[in-house]
């Protein structure tokens, strides 16, 4: 039971809400941070955490992009595709990464390591192109870029390029007489 | 540009302010709530903002504290704040840098609000890609209780809020307000059909309101500055205030800029983004996020103030900005905005969930140069049908960029299909044998 050890972060998530079935969107996103995918037994499982049927739980799963329903890589490439991120070169980031990994969008590399995806819109339209790699955002891309993000992410499994706290411009940065 | 105040981007920008508690205490942070909690009347903060003129800072514009006095006031049981922070709008990124870089300013802004409708809890419904704003968010809630600013019996006046951050899964629907309820009751994030309004009816049927990150944060200045301040900045006395714009696309400076909503497009494009980033004049922009009809050179000296862009046809919608280049092909802008609007559809509505799949075919067939002569009568009875005719606004929204860039781009979509004719023309070469013809041929071989 994948939830076993959560049992105090699940009371928690429980405890903000005065109906069950609103913790239902945390518990999914739990279950998917412990094993990378929202498996049918972790769907299960919530069911009878939250008094609803296993259709119930699967019905709201397959409604969010975020969810993924099946096995993935250990590192989840989401490049967006968004027409402010197509205007400043998101295209030519997504066929480049296609070369470099050698699997299609929404394939996973043979080792694992690596699944390609495109998704919409991730709010970071000023700092295209960007992507999320699972947890962090890494934005204002360059395919010399992506490929040390990358080499990185293999090394070492994290990279100091993710964006930090956002803002831009910066202080000082562009700053224009008003 | 006249000189003027920013009032939401200010801490951010003092040197080394990293939004951290002690950060905002010291720039008079918790300053306004600890004025109003058990000194003000509720239902004074209601006509306070009331008459501030402060507008929803996520789209539509509603006035916020006309929004707050449909609350029933005596309702007996629990009423809810909900919080939108599901930034999802493409071209709109200023609620991340707002959660980011100064999160206790919404958390004030929220406690102020909950306390002026009677809220005891609050929930931030945060888009699920957005996890430092969240971690942030978190950590500032457990900064904020721990100093008093939230909890039970805040500074002793009686008043009880909650915050919660509920993270969101990924579906740019759940930025309306009643699909973000339905989402943070655990289901699919269907817009619900109106009325009833969240006012009497919204989380778990419980008076709710739900209002915008930045309209939120505007709340403890309102308080501090008194609501004749706030209204005289802007374009009084329907637009107030300044706003925070993000502007992207093809300008030299990207970014988020505030500005007061009287400013002009050219102020912010061309003054502070810096202008167009190459040679290349300006072809196009979007004023208010991809929900908005395109705009052109000719609309730059618009102010950006609600009524001012409505009346260009168009809407000040999130206040994101996006410039287009000349050279720019406007079938492929609405193309690829028609493709996100078709990927993020919810399916509750017709209309929507059909129309945008059919609009997507066939601008990509016009792209594909396949095009064909009666195709633009077609995507404009499509559209027709669509707008006015679902349960959101997100009907009305996917229809935008269609029948914006058909109205002022409509020779390009022509050039497309003319192509596409010339190419059929070239393909007839190869005879086309009636069947009389060819049992003619067929005989002539045996």
């Amino acid at each position: 039971m994948i939830f076993d050890k959560h049992q105090e972060t699940v009371d928690e998530i429980l405890g903000r809400y005065p109906v069950r079935r609103s913790a239902l969107l945390p518990l999914l996103n739990l279950a998917q941070k412990e094993e990378g995918y929202v498996s049918q037994a972790a769907m299960r499982e919530i069911a009878g955490i939250l008094d609803l049927t296993p259709p119930q739980v699967f019905e709201t799963a397959t409604f969010y992009t975020m969810l993924n329903l099946k096995p993935i890589g250990k590192f989840h490439i989401q490049v967006c595709r968004s027409l402010m991120c197509a205007l400043v070169g998101a295209d030519p980031l997504i066929e480049w990464l296609h070369k470099h990994l050698g699997v299609g969008v929404g394939q996973t590399t043979g080792d694992k390591l690596f699944t390609l995806s495109t998704v919409e819109c991730l709010g970071s339209c000023g700092t295209g192109p960007m992507m999320q790699i699972n947890d962090d955002y890494y934005e204002r891309l360059t395919e010399e870029k992506v490929g040390l993000i990358l080499r990185d992410l293999r090394e070492s499994g994290d990279c100091p390029m993710k964006s930090g706290p956002f803002m831009v411009p910066e202080r000082g940065e562009g700053v224009v007489s008003q | 540009m006249k000189t003027f105040d920013k009032i939401l981007l200010t801490n951010m920008e003092r040197p080394g302010y990293t939004g951290s508690l002690p950060d905002y205490e010291g720039t008079g942070g918790y300053k306004a709530l600890k004025t109003v909690l058990g000194n003000v009347p509720p239902n004074d903060i209601i006509e306070m903002v009331k008459k501030s003129g402060l507008r929803g800072r996520g789209g539509a514009g509603f006035p916020t504290g006309v929004k707050w006095g449909f609350i029933p006031k005596d309702h007996p049981g629990p009423k809810y704040l909900c919080c939108n922070a599901d930034e999802s709008e493409p071209g709109t990124f200023k609620d991340r840098q707002l959660m980011e870089r100064n999160p206790h300013q919404i958390l004030e802004g929220i406690a102020i609000s909950c306390y002026a409708i009677g809220a005891q809890t609050a929930y931030i419904y945060i888009r699920g890609e957005f996890r430092l704003a969240t971690k942030i968010l978190e950590r500032a809630i457990t900064e904020a209780y721990q100093a008093g600013h939230l909890g039970s019996d805040i500074y002793g006046s009686g008043v009880t809020v909650y915050v919660y951050v509920h993270v969101g899964a990924g579906a740019y629907i759940c930025g309306e307000e009643t699909a973000l309820l339905e989402s943070l009751e655990g289901k699919r994030g269907k817009p619900r059909t109106k009325p009833p309004f969240p006012a009497t009816h919204g989380l778990y049927q419980k008076p709710t309101v739900v209002n915008n990150v930045e309209t939120l944060a505007n709340v403890p200045h309102i308080v501090n500055r008194g609501s004749e301040w706030f209204a005289s900045i802007g374009a009084p006395p329907k637009s107030t205030g300044t706003r925070v714009f993000c502007l992207s696309g093809h300008v030299k400076r990207p970014g988020n800029y505030e500005l007061p909503v009287n400013a002009t497009f050219r102020d912010l494009i061309y003054e502070l983004g810096g202008g167009m980033r190459s040679d290349k004049p300006l072809k196009a922009f979007i004023p208010g996020g991809a929900s908005a009809p395109f705009l052109t050179p000719d609309h730059v000296d618009v102010q950006l103030d609600f009524e001012s862009v409505a009346l260009a046809g168009s809407m000040s919608g999130s206040g994101g900005i996006t410039v287009m280049e000349e050279g720019t092909s406007m079938v492929w802008a609405a193309f690829r905005l028609m493709e996100f609007f078709y990927h993020e559809s919810c399916g509750k509505c017709t209309p929507c969930r059909e129309g945008s799949a059919w609009i997507v075919q066939i601008l990509q067939r016009i792209l594909n140069k396949q095009g064909r002569p009666e195709d633009l009568r077609t995507l404009a009875e499509i559209c027709e049908n669509i707008g006015g005719r679902t349960v959101c606004a997100f009907g009305d929204a996917e229809i935008a960029p269609v029948q914006s860039t058909l109205k002022y781009w409509r020779a390009e979509y022509e050039v497309l299909i003319e192509e596409a004719e010339a190419l059929k023309v070239s393909r007839k070469e190869i005879p086309v044998l009636s069947v009389a013809q060819a049992r003619e041929v067929e005989g002539s071989l045996s």
